[in-house]
């Protein structure tokens, strides 16, 4: 049996006071295991965004526990989970937030050079995951001077280069193509994913459902159900 | 260097736009601030000439001169009572005043006239050429070579001058440490002979300079001259004076302060508004450092640097181009008056560590602010 690496359950949030209250999640329970390639699917506004970030550790729900890898991540303190976020969890964001003005290299070895390793050692560190994803040549050049599928490859090296047991990625997809898109996913299916490492997907696109280990779906702040993919 | 601070440093120096565009700057309102409290040192130094030329520790004077250029003149008991004051080693009369001098083509230049004890020649000038002792030879006068030794029509030893209707001669080309702020000729010659050939109110001792037998008989000393009516100021206390005259009573402080207003401001907008908008134009990276498991002291760290890196370095390409371009000015015009102290150096780096405060400040606020959550939601 796997381990469990994320475990969430009763997670409320809501955001505003009074007529204005909007309520993001309503009593939110789930699991996901390592070796698992985890999707949250939705539409717009359903509580997928607000899941990931109460789940990471970004924003804290109004009641609920977040366990991962077995710690309360709530109940430990700013630095702490700063620490833990560090080490252990692995961000690909949705608009890649890649610095245009260090190289591509220097960018994927930012969460390195945020754990204090030496920045020469970072940054050849950082070329193993570039290498990894497919752009060890490119190592020098700006982010401005790569596609969009080529910028999300470096946004994944970066979410890898300090060995993330948890990956996160949100919106993988969306600022790309459907092809680009399909192939980025099938590459973390391929390379990221491992018996030790969870991955987390928020997306809406349906055309990369078919790498999930498992769906599961959003509605109006609720979880409706799970389903394991079809391919 | 800490990898956090060369990521710091990176993402700074490597937007060339910006990087410029703070240092441009920064580096312009240092260059004011050093230009115009150099100017304002210059001119000081310039104003107080002939009490660092005479180099007298005690100058005692009437109680209303104000700086050395414009004394009082003092009756001669003065001098006597200042000698047989307890810890005076010995003192000797200055006179210092203004005289026309008739050049040889008919034109008439005004000259500062210095006069020396005749006995000691006390506070005498170094010179280039002729000898001290020549001071005493009939109408003898030493000229300073400086930057207005020109107006003299460039005289040498033996030539001959007309000063209100006495002759002169030159008998010795001196130097001095530094030259005055009026832009006119300095002559030397004896107190006997300044006062015979300058017509002078009844009281003719400009200044009583004192040697005190010691350091610790300075208070008592100026004590016991007090008690005469009269007052003694120590070579740094006199110099202050003239420096605060200029300072308070002539609109210079003024003038002084407004400049140094415009320079803070002109930093403090363009240098302050630059950073604030690259923080802001980073604001979304810095979130996402704080997503990843960046610390607020990492993201404080970084800005601080940023801001210091970029004052520090502005700072000094500030001095560097005030400096080169006071060196240019004085190469051209000898007399001009401009000096980098350690007192304009602390000021401008004051003004310096202010916007440098005030810039990382606003940015640092915003930065701390910003919640991870809104990197996710786009």
């Amino acid at each position: 049996m796997s381990k469990i690496a994320i475990q969430a359950s009763g997670l409320v949030k809501w955001f505003g006071e009074g007529e204005a209250k909007t309520t993001a999640l309503k009593d939110v329970s789930l699991e996901a295991q390592f070796g698992e390639m985890v999707y949250i699917v939705g539409p717009s506004g359903s509580g997928k965004t607000t899941l990931l970030s109460v789940l990471t550790g970004i924003l804290k729900p109004n009641a609920g526990k977040v366990l991962l890898e077995g710690v309360d991540i709530w109940g430990l303190k700013p630095d702490q989970l700063a620490d833990f976020r560090l080490g252990k969890i692995g961000f690909a964001f949705q608009d890649y937030h890649l610095f245009p003005r260090l190289s591509t290299a220097e960018n994927a070895a930012v969460p390195l050079i945020l754990r204090k390793r030496p920045w020469n050692e970072a940054v050849s560190e950082a070329e193993k995951y570039l290498d990894v994803v497919g752009l060890k040549s490119r190592a020098e050049l700006p982010p401005v001077k790569l596609s969009g599928g080529e910028q999300q490859r470096v946004a994944i090296a970066r979410a890898m280069s300090s060995q993330p047991d948890i990956l996160i990625m949100d919106e993988p997809t969306a600022s790309l193509d459907g092809d680009t898109g399909v192939a980025i996913l099938s590459f973390v299916q391929k390379n990221v994913l491992n018996k030790d490492r969870c991955i987390v997907v928020v997306t809406h696109d349906d055309r990369i459902y078919q790498f999930a280990t498992r769906i599961l779906r959003m509605e109006d702040g609720r979880l409706k159900g799970s389903e394991k993919s079809t391919t | 260097m800490n990898g956090i601070l060369k990521l710091a440093y990176k993402l700074l120096v490597n937007d060339k736009a910006k990087f410029s565009a703070l240092l441009v700057g920064i580096t312009f309102a240092v260059y004011l601030m050093m230009f115009v409290t150099s100017m304002f040192s210059g001119v000081m130094k310039h104003a107080s000439a002939n009490i660092i030329n005479i180099g007298a520790p005690l100058w005692v004077m009437d109680p209303y001169v104000e700086t050395v250029s414009n004394s009082v003149g003092m009756p001669a008991y003065v001098l006597d009572e200042v000698r047989s004051m307890q810890g005076v080693k010995y003192a000797v009369p200055l006179y210092s005043g203004g005289a026309l001098v008739k050049l040889a083509d008919g034109n008439y230049q005004t000259v500062s006239v210095i006069g020396l004890d005749d006995t000691s020649l006390y506070g005498r000038p170094e010179l280039l050429e002729g000898k001290i002792e020549s001071i005493y030879a009939e109408n003898g006068f030493i000229v300073v070579k400086d930057a207005e030794f020109s107006k003299l029509e460039n005289p040498h030893v033996g030539s001959e001058f007309e000063l209100n209707d006495n002759r002169g001669v030159i008998v010795g080309i001196a130097k001095v440490r530094t030259s005055g702020l009026y832009g006119i000729p300095t002559l030397y010659t004896t107190y006997e002979r300044a006062i015979q050939y300058i017509p002078n109110p009844r009281f003719t001792i400009s200044y009583v300079l004192v040697e005190p037998k010691s350091v610790s008989d300075v208070p008592r000393i100026k004590q016991q001259v007090e008690a005469l009516g009269y007052r003694a100021r120590t070579k740094e206390e006199f110099m202050k004076n003239t420096e605060d005259f200029f300072l308070y009573k002539t609109g210079g402080g003024t003038n002084l302060l407004i400049m140094m207003l415009i320079s803070f401001t002109v930093g403090l907008s363009l240098s302050g508004q630059t950073f604030y908008t690259f923080i802001l134009e980073n604001l979304e990276r810095f979130g996402a450092l704080k997503a990843i498991g960046a610390k607020n002291r990492d993201l404080v760290r970084m800005i601080l640097f940023q801001a210091t890196f970029t004052s520090f370095t502005g700072f000094g390409l500030g001095i560097a181009l005030c400096v080169l371009l006071i060196i240019v000015a004085k190469a051209r015009l000898p007399s001009y008056a401009a000096m980098v102290t350690f007192g304009n150096l602390a000021i401008s780096f004051g003004m310096v560590v202010v916007i440098a405060g005030v810039s990382s400040y606003f940015g640092i606020r915003r930065v701390l602010k910003i919640e991870p959550f809104e990197i996710f939601r786009g």
